[in-house]
């Protein structure tokens, strides 16, 4: 079966070719089908279709009218249950939306399900879920990335044409790179976190997974704009991220790290970036060296600053109001069993790890260091970007690793990280788009990077890229690929 | 050069609400010192009168007008406590005095 | 050896806001449980704080009214520790960046002004109300308080005794009122206060161990709980022991302090820059728009009542106490009545009413014009102090005005000469005996002939005016006519 864009499905319902019901039901088959294999859903909404059939009734009035998607499951949907992938919030059921959850429902598009996670977006693999595992599609024993690898996986297996996720180191852009699709983490502060259940505060961001830059535009078109609910949502007026998509790289710089760490950086992974490089360069494009010579820190200020505001975040947990509550006599025992049976590794990991770096006495050797340390990190893309207009990377060293390779030694996992973490230090908006798939048949992604709120040219550096990269990216063959 | 110990992983973790077996920290000790040891590297440099980041970008001033908004529903607000009384939320005794 | 008792006081007060600081549920006290809540102030996963500008002004110009210096620049940080009514584990506070640093305020004890420092005045939310069941088994949570916005004001600890405590307590509740800042009604928990308190021998610099008296909820326990402690410390140290540092509330029942036995547990709350929200930016144009809006202080106030009014201290002291009744006297004297008549006649008749009958000033049946028209009848002697008395309940229990009552009671007085002559030379013609004394030299025979007067009259004759009359017509006592 044809695996559809959110441009094909869009204009098929404009023309009334087809009606949103159509699509959600094939959205619903095909997850039926492979859903099995992937993991890539965590519940489905059994009013999807319900919900599609009232819109078949009344006249197009939004591009993502009737057009199906998926939001990881750490974004609250009012009456659905959202479980941040953790057995401490198994059964809880918001009761208000999420901004980009109402700005969705507004446009008519149709929500179909949750999708998995790592436990609060927390790790790079998708296999910190308290629920399942989800699978690479183009290689069912390899990881689909993480933590927003549910999302990723739903788009690249045609379960859905667009699926939302949230990017607080590059949970969005790495588990794009290794699926095969593409994921934007638009600027800190572009789209609402009112509704997304926090990790990072400072550092965490919705966006989109789709199958072209294009389809990732139109998405951006709906999500983002100032939200009062969040303060620190950007006062900026909505605009339209499609317009200007084609204006190609002409006259464009393209930064390439020079001081960028390579140790674990895979050849074939080296080769294809290069390659994007060059084919941007003979695209129009201006290739300039960049130094970013404080990236080197990044990863460590990331795991000083990401686990200290997490062990706040985290707090709440505590079996009073909601979630889990494993009962005892005692207060505070009922707060650590609770906690500790709430939890999985990886988050208690983490809280113990932000706890330490905020407690008294450690402050100032770690959590402010840290701050400081993002000062300058901020300050090397300024210096950056005064010579270029978008910086490109590799999304991750590597190609999807396999189930279980990394699971148990946390700081390669962390280190995983090292290209897409300073985007989100620094709020930068970033895209990992399709460059390659390697020998083995595993996608490999290319990171751009740009400016603050300055998405028009990042989108359009990547649409021209695509445009010329000169592939098609196959779609998953996931029931071949099984047997 | 951190060392943190299982003793320290206990005391922290009892900071965070979190109860942890002898297992456990004899895991995570180790975890947690290599984790901070490779963080050892912020101490390299010379951070003097850099000012912390704690924000992407310098907004301020975000303010709402003291106007109300409809509370909601004690049940609806109430309907994921795991335990109460139908009014309030009940936990086990909080020890005072 | 003597002691010097050194205090210092952490003051809660919850702002006079209709929302909470970070969400639009309202504020109101008393509501039923868990109604004024939702999914910002319960903590719910996902949920944002938006600060609530009117909870920044009204801080603002608390910091302002204790003479602080304003952190023009400042930012919220998250407080970490777990509690069932704290629903995000963590309170939104401000911690090395307050709204208003190192103020004052003037309390006057024996006649005598003191200043007290004020270390910080912070913004920060309140949280919810636990029940703790009477058999121990459980506590109940309500989560209506959780986010209503609060002041801490923490005072230096220059307090030097428990009565300077109870007034440097009076002394900011009275000047919360009067920016009408919070109501500060402790018995609502609107007003909160905790004390830190130590000896140290005479001629010490140094302090000495302290306790932390934890939730004192009425001012006159806040003296009483501090004398306790400073007799409890004064034995301790006179018999050679050691104060202990420890957490101690007052006991009402015994009127004693006791230690709360809190498990020895380090605090250490992890203070970081609240990430969910953005620095307050407060700039010149905003300080000085909130600036106008600090009212004349009570200490100021009354300085100018008995400065440009004359009134005596006491009588300054009583009407500034509380900003309503001094609004109240202001225009009373601002409606033309003399201001010791005004103030004598708020002082006991008005708050006398008010206090029997439970009302505040702002309830008053009688407004402030209508207390000045009484005045006047009183001036222009229309009627005497006695009936103005009479006259004044009446209002009270009709709300109708001075001139309509009097008309209704009969109680115009008579002041005309040519009306009173006859009734005068009557009691002259009917009281010789008297009139023979009062020429005699005794000047007292006098009253018994007015009263002779007031009796025919009803009481309405003009006293003056029989005096005058009686004078003309019998010449000095001792004199003969």
């Amino acid at each position: 079966m044809a695996v559809h864009t959110v441009k094909q499905v869009m204009e098929s319902i404009r023309k009334r070719e087809s009606k949103p019901s159509e699509w959600v039901e094939r959205a619903l088959e095909r997850i039926e089908r492979l859903d099995g294999r992937i993991g890539a859903f965590l519940a489905l909404d059994e009013q999807a279709l319900a919900k599609a059939r009232a819109l078949d009734e009344r006249a197009p009035d939004h591009p993502l009218f009737g057009v199906p998607y998926a939001l990881k499951d750490n974004i609250c949907t009012e009456g659905l249950r959202t479980t941040a992938a953790s057995r401490i919030l198994a059964n809880y059921v918001p009761p208000y939306s999420a901004t980009v959850a109402r700005k969705l429902a507004e446009t008519g598009a149709v929500l179909v399900g949750k999708t998995n996670l790592d436990e609060f977006a927390m790790g790079s693999s998708t296999e910190n879920s308290a629920f399942q595992k989800t699978r690479n599609p183009f290689d069912l024993e390899r990881v689909p990335g993480g933590s927003s690898g549910g999302s990723a996986a739903a788009v690249a297996a045609g379960m859905v044409p667009f699926a939302l996720g949230s990017d607080t180191g590059g949970s969005i852009r790495q588990p794009a790179a290794f699926c095969g699709v593409v994921g934007l983490k638009p600027t800190y502060g572009r789209v609402s976190r009112y509704g997304l259940i926090a990790f990072a505060s400072s550092l965490d961001q919705i966006g989109p997974f789709t199958r072209t830059v294009e389809d990732a535009a139109w998405v951006l078109n709906a999500i983002c704009g100032h939200d009062p609910l969040d303060s620190t949502s950007a006062p900026l007026p909505a605009e339209d991220f499609t317009q200007g998509l084609d204006a190609g790289v002409q006259g464009l710089r393209i930064g390439v790290v020079t001081d960028i760490d390579t140790t674990g950086l895979d050849p074939e992974v080296k080769r294809a970036v290069d390659a994007a490089v060059a084919a941007l360069a003979r695209a129009g494009a201006e290739v300039v060296e960049v130094s970013l010579p404080h990236c080197q820190y990044a990863v460590a200020t990331y795991y000083l600053i990401a686990p200290a505001e997490a062990s706040s975040n985290l707090a709440r947990y505590d079996g009073v109001r909601y979630g889990l509550r494993v009962e005892t006599d005692s207060l505070v025992e009922t707060y650590e069993r609770t906690r500790s049976e709430g939890f999985g590794t990886e988050v208690k990991r983490r809280i113990i790890i932000g706890t330490y770096a905020l407690s008294s006495g450690y402050y100032d050797a770690y959590y402010k260091r840290a701050q400081q340390m993002r000062t300058l990190i901020r300050q090397d893309f300024e210096a950056a970007f005064a010579r270029c207009d978008v910086i490109v990377t590799p999304t991750a060293p590597t190609t999807a690793f396999r189930l279980g390779e990394k699971i148990d030694n946390p700081l390669q996992m962390y280190l995983n990280d090292l290209y897409t973490i300073p985007a989100n230090l620094a709020g930068l908006p970033g895209i990992s788009v399709p460059c390659g798939l390697s020998s083995q048949g595993l996608p490999i992604g290319l990171q751009i990077l740009a400016k603050a709120f300055d998405e028009r040219t990042l989108l359009r550096v990547a649409r021209a890229y695509e445009q010329v990269r000169g592939f098609e990216l196959p779609v998953p063959d996931v029931e071949g690929a099984a047997r | 050069m951190v060392r943190i110990s299982e003793d320290t992983v206990r005391q922290v973790a009892k900071l965070a609400r979190l109860a942890v077996s002898d297992e456990e920290a004899q895991r995570l000790a180790p975890q947690l010192d290599e984790i901070l040891s490779y963080a050892e590297q912020l101490q390299e440099v010379d951070l003097k009168g850099v000012a912390p980041t704690s924000h992407p970008f310098p907004l301020f001033n975000v303010l709402r007008e003291d106007e109300p908004r409809k509370s909601f529903p004690r049940e609806v607000m109430l309907a994921n406590a795991p335990d109460t009384d139908g009014e309030q939320v009940r936990v086990p005794a909080v020890l005072e005095g | 050896m003597n002691f010097e008792t050194v205090i210092g006081l952490e003051v809660h007060v919850e702002l006079k806001t209709k929302t909470k600081i970070f969400c639009g549920c309202e504020t109101t006290f008393g509501a039923p449980p868990n109604t004024n809540v939702c999914p910002v102030c319960m903590g719910h996963p996902g949920t944002l704080p938006v600060l609530n500008r009117q909870a920044v002004e009204l801080a603002l110009r608390a910091a302002l009214a204790l003479n602080c210096r304003i952190n023009q620049d400042c930012k919220f940080d998250r407080k970490n520790y777990f509690y069932p009514d704290l629903p995000k584990g963590y309170q939104i506070s401000q911690y090395d960046q307050p709204i208003g640093e190192d103020g004052y305020v003037e309390i006057e004890v024996g006649g005598e002004r003191k200043r007290i420092g004020i270390v910080r005045v912070h913004l920060e939310e309140d949280a919810g109300k636990s029940m703790h069941a009477p058999d121990g088994s459980h506590s109940l949570v309500d989560y209506n308080r959780t986010g209503v916005p609060l002041i801490e004001i923490v005072s230096k600890p220059d307090i030097r005794s428990p009565e300077e405590a109870r007034l440097y307590l009076e002394t900011i509740r009275s000047i919360m009122q009067y920016c009408d800042v919070s109501d500060c009604k402790m018995e609502e928990g609107s007003l909160r206060c905790d004390a830190n308190i130590s000896l140290r021998p005479v001629g010490q610099a140094a302090f000495g161990e302290k306790t932390e008296l934890k939730n004192i909820n009425s001012f006159r326990f806040v003296q009483k709980a501090l004398e306790y402690e400073v007799e409890r410390q004064t034995a301790i140290l006179r018999s050679g022991g050691k104060v202990v540092q420890e957490t101690r509330r007052f006991d009402e029942a015994t009127q004693t302090t006791v230690s709360m036995r809190t498990k020895e547990e380090a605090h250490d709350y992890r203070y970081f820059p609240e990430p969910d929200l953005v620095r307050l930016h407060i700039d010149d144009e905003w300080l000085a728009r909130v600036r106008a809006t600090v009212p004349e202080l009570p200490l100021a106030k009354r300085d100018r009542y008995m400065r440009e009014l004359n009134l005596p201290a006491y009588d300054a002291g009583v009407l500034t106490s509380d900003p309503g009744v001094a609004a109240y006297f202001e225009q009373v004297v601002a409606a033309g009545a003399d201001p010791k008549a005004a103030s004598n006649w708020v002082m006991s008749d008005l708050l006398g009413y008010l206090n029997a009958n439970n009302l505040s000033v702002a309830d008053s049946p009688v407004r402030p014009a209508q207390l000045a028209g009484l005045i006047a009848e009183v001036d222009k002697g229309t009627i005497s102090i006695k009936q103005a008395r009479e006259v004044f309940k009446a209002m009270c229990e009709t709300g109708k005005d001075a001139p309509v009552l009097i008309k209704e009671l009969g109680m115009e007085q008579i002041s005309d000469e040519a009306a009173l002559l006859g009734i005068v030379d009557e009691v002259i013609a009917n009281n010789p005996k008297s009139v023979a004394d009062y020429q005699g030299g005794k000047e007292k025979a006098l009253g018994a002939l007015v009263g002779q007067i007031m009796k025919a009259t009803k009481g309405k004759a003009n006293p003056a005016v029989v005096n005058k009359l009686l004078l003309e017509r019998l010449g000095k006592p001792g004199g003969n006519a």
